[in-house]
């Protein structure tokens, strides 16, 4: 069973989602990343599912699982690169990813984390 | 083929395959002079007499082996599709089909043979399936062709254009009906991914009625579109629309709407950050007096 | 054009290659990227039921036609415990935290027809079909 890899972009973490992902490799996928952010103090998970054609209510429910797991740990998750033909087919199947953030690409993932980083940086200092 | 053969039938399409072998030359002749008449140019001939011969001889073949019509009906497709762009009716093209049967019949007539007589109604069934083939295959042409323009012109008639950097504009216009709308909506979506645009304005100043799919399909674009990470905001929303919608109990939530493009301009350039300053005003002169 | 074909769901493997075949197979029949995406998803989330909520199952993939259109054709069947409230079910949704639910009544606007027969203590069967435009 592969392990999807994380790769680290300063202290956010990013995730790239490549194949179909088996049901094991999820919930592995779940302890690596909530262990890689400890490990690092990052404050940031980027989850990139450009190359992901399918989503349906267990990813779904991953990611959603994996921002809340994250958060805890004082890291936002971002999800990037949705395709649009699984975007129109979420809302098809009435599913939200319960309130998890999304940018267009990595790009607009990385320049959201800063805009929230700042704004909790604002307010902290109120 | 389709045509049922009783004992007797074999015989006289034996006889009817024999007479087309022995007299091929004369038959094809009489086939030619017939299928020639409405045509003077020479040049045209020629070409017709090559696909005649090239349909003689596929029809030779499959008489040897019935139940492998593909290369006649491949021809045919080729000779009906020919016709046409030569601006031939597809009747006409049948009748040059059909015309086969006359070539034969004086063969038939000469032989006199009963099963002769017995084979010509096969063949002349034979050759009328081939003469509405080739009907079926213009039609079918035409159809695709009249497909392929529907799509290109819903194409065409659903561009997205940028507004300004991260900005994009559908701008609606006619009447929307469920394809047209999901059509639009797929192409939105993809854009903003091409473009990066975080930022999309529906403008449906152009839609005259908006019913409750259309309004859905709306709303389901907004909502795909958040999921990727874009905001859109619905401009161009008339008083009519505005009632029609309450009315039939749609839910717009926080979905940002506006009255005119303008309106909806103004909002997501102030979205994305980006600030108007107003240029130099007028210039006053001031003098002070020394008192 | 590929015939009907009967896929296992016993393991979680097993849904992968139901996703992979259905795909294969609208592909074929001819749907748009959205409509393939809209019935491989459904065809997921179908096979996912099958395994967790009855222990296992199988689907039965085939092309249909009606006049000139093709279709495909998806019958998940399985031996567990049935659905008792079937209104219900067509109207659950899911819950971000367990996923209570079937999400069948999800499951049923991705596709264009929808059929369910349960018997409690029996099984289910879920036949659906995507029509191509």
């Amino acid at each position: 069973m592969d392990r999807v890899p994380i790769l680290k972009l300063g202290d956010i973490l990013i995730v790239s989602i490549q194949i179909d992902l088996q049901d094991m490799s999820v919930l592995a996928l779940q302890e690596d990343l909530s262990e890689k952010v400890v490990e690092t103090g990052a404050r940031g998970v980027i989850i990139d599912i450009s190359a992901v054609e399918i989503v349906d209510s267990f990813i779904g429910r991953m990611l959603a699982t994996i921002a809340g797991i994250s958060r805890m740990l004082d890291a936002e998750t971002i999800v990037v690169g949705m395709r649009p033909a699984v975007a129109i087919t979420l809302v098809e199947l009435g599913l939200s990813l319960g309130g998890v953030r999304t940018a267009l690409n990595l790009e607009k993932g990385v320049a959201l984390l800063n805009q929230i980083e700042d704004a909790q940086r604002g307010k902290a200092s109120r | 083929m389709g045509v049922a053969l009783s004992v007797h039938a074999d015989a006289g399409r034996r006889r009817i395959e024999e007479l087309f072998q022995e007299h091929e030359a004369r038959v094809f002749k009489r086939w030619l002079e017939i299928a020639r008449s409405p045509v003077g140019d020479q040049v045209e001939s020629g070409r017709l007499a090559d696909q005649l011969r090239e349909l003689s001889e596929a029809l030779r073949q499959s008489f040897g082996d019935s139940s492998d019509l593909s290369d006649l009906r491949g021809l045919l497709s080729e000779l009906s599709r020919n016709r046409a762009r030569q601006g031939f009716t597809p009747t006409e093209t049948a009748t040059l089909v059909f015309g086969l049967k006359e070539a034969l019949y004086e063969v038939v007539e000469e032989d006199g043979s009963p099963e002769a007589i017995r084979g010509f109604i096969w063949f002349s069934r034979v050759i009328d399936e081939l003469g509405l083939f080739t009907m079926e295959s213009y039609a079918a042409a035409r159809e695709k062709i009249i497909i392929d323009q529907a799509e290109q012109l819903l194409e065409l008639s659903t561009p997205v254009v940028k507004l300004w950097e991260g900005i994009v504009a559908v701008p609606l216009v006619g009447t929307l009906d469920s394809a047209r709308t999901q059509v639009v909506m797929e192409k939105l979506l993809q854009t903003l991914v091409d473009t990066g645009s975080e930022h999309a304005v529906i403008d449906i100043t152009g839609v005259p009625a908006v019913d409750t799919e259309v309004a859905q399909h709306l709303l389901k674009t907004v909502v795909a579109a958040r999921l990727m990470g874009a905001e859109c905001v619905i401009s161009g929303i008339r008083p009519q629309i505005a009632h029609t919608i309450v009315t039939l109990g749609i839910e717009f939530g926080d979905i940002v709407t506006k009255a005119t493009l303008a309106d909806a301009l103004a909002h997501t350039l102030r979205a994305s950050g980006v600030k108007f300053v107003k240029g130099g005003e007028s210039r006053i002169a001031v003098r002070t007096v020394e008192g | 054009m590929t015939t009907a074909k009967e896929l296992p769901i016993n393991v979680n493997g097993d849904v992968v290659l139901v996703r992979q075949h259905v795909r294969t197979v609208a592909v074929d029949v001819g749907l748009s990227l959205v409509d393939q995406t809209k019935v491989v998803t459904a065809a997921s989330e179908l096979a996912r039921n099958a395994l967790v909520y009855a222990g296992g199952g199988q689907v039965r993939v085939e092309v249909v036609h009606r006049g000139m259109r093709l279709g495909l054709r998806m019958v998940f069947s399985d031996n567990g415990p049935g659905i008792p409230d079937i209104e219900q079910a067509l109207t659950d949704g899911w819950t971000t935290g367990g996923g209570l639910g079937l999400g069948l009544s999800g499951s049923r606007r991705l596709v264009d027809e929808f059929d369910l027969e349960s018997t409690p203590g029996e099984g289910t069967l879920i036949t659906v079909t995507k029509w191509a435009r």
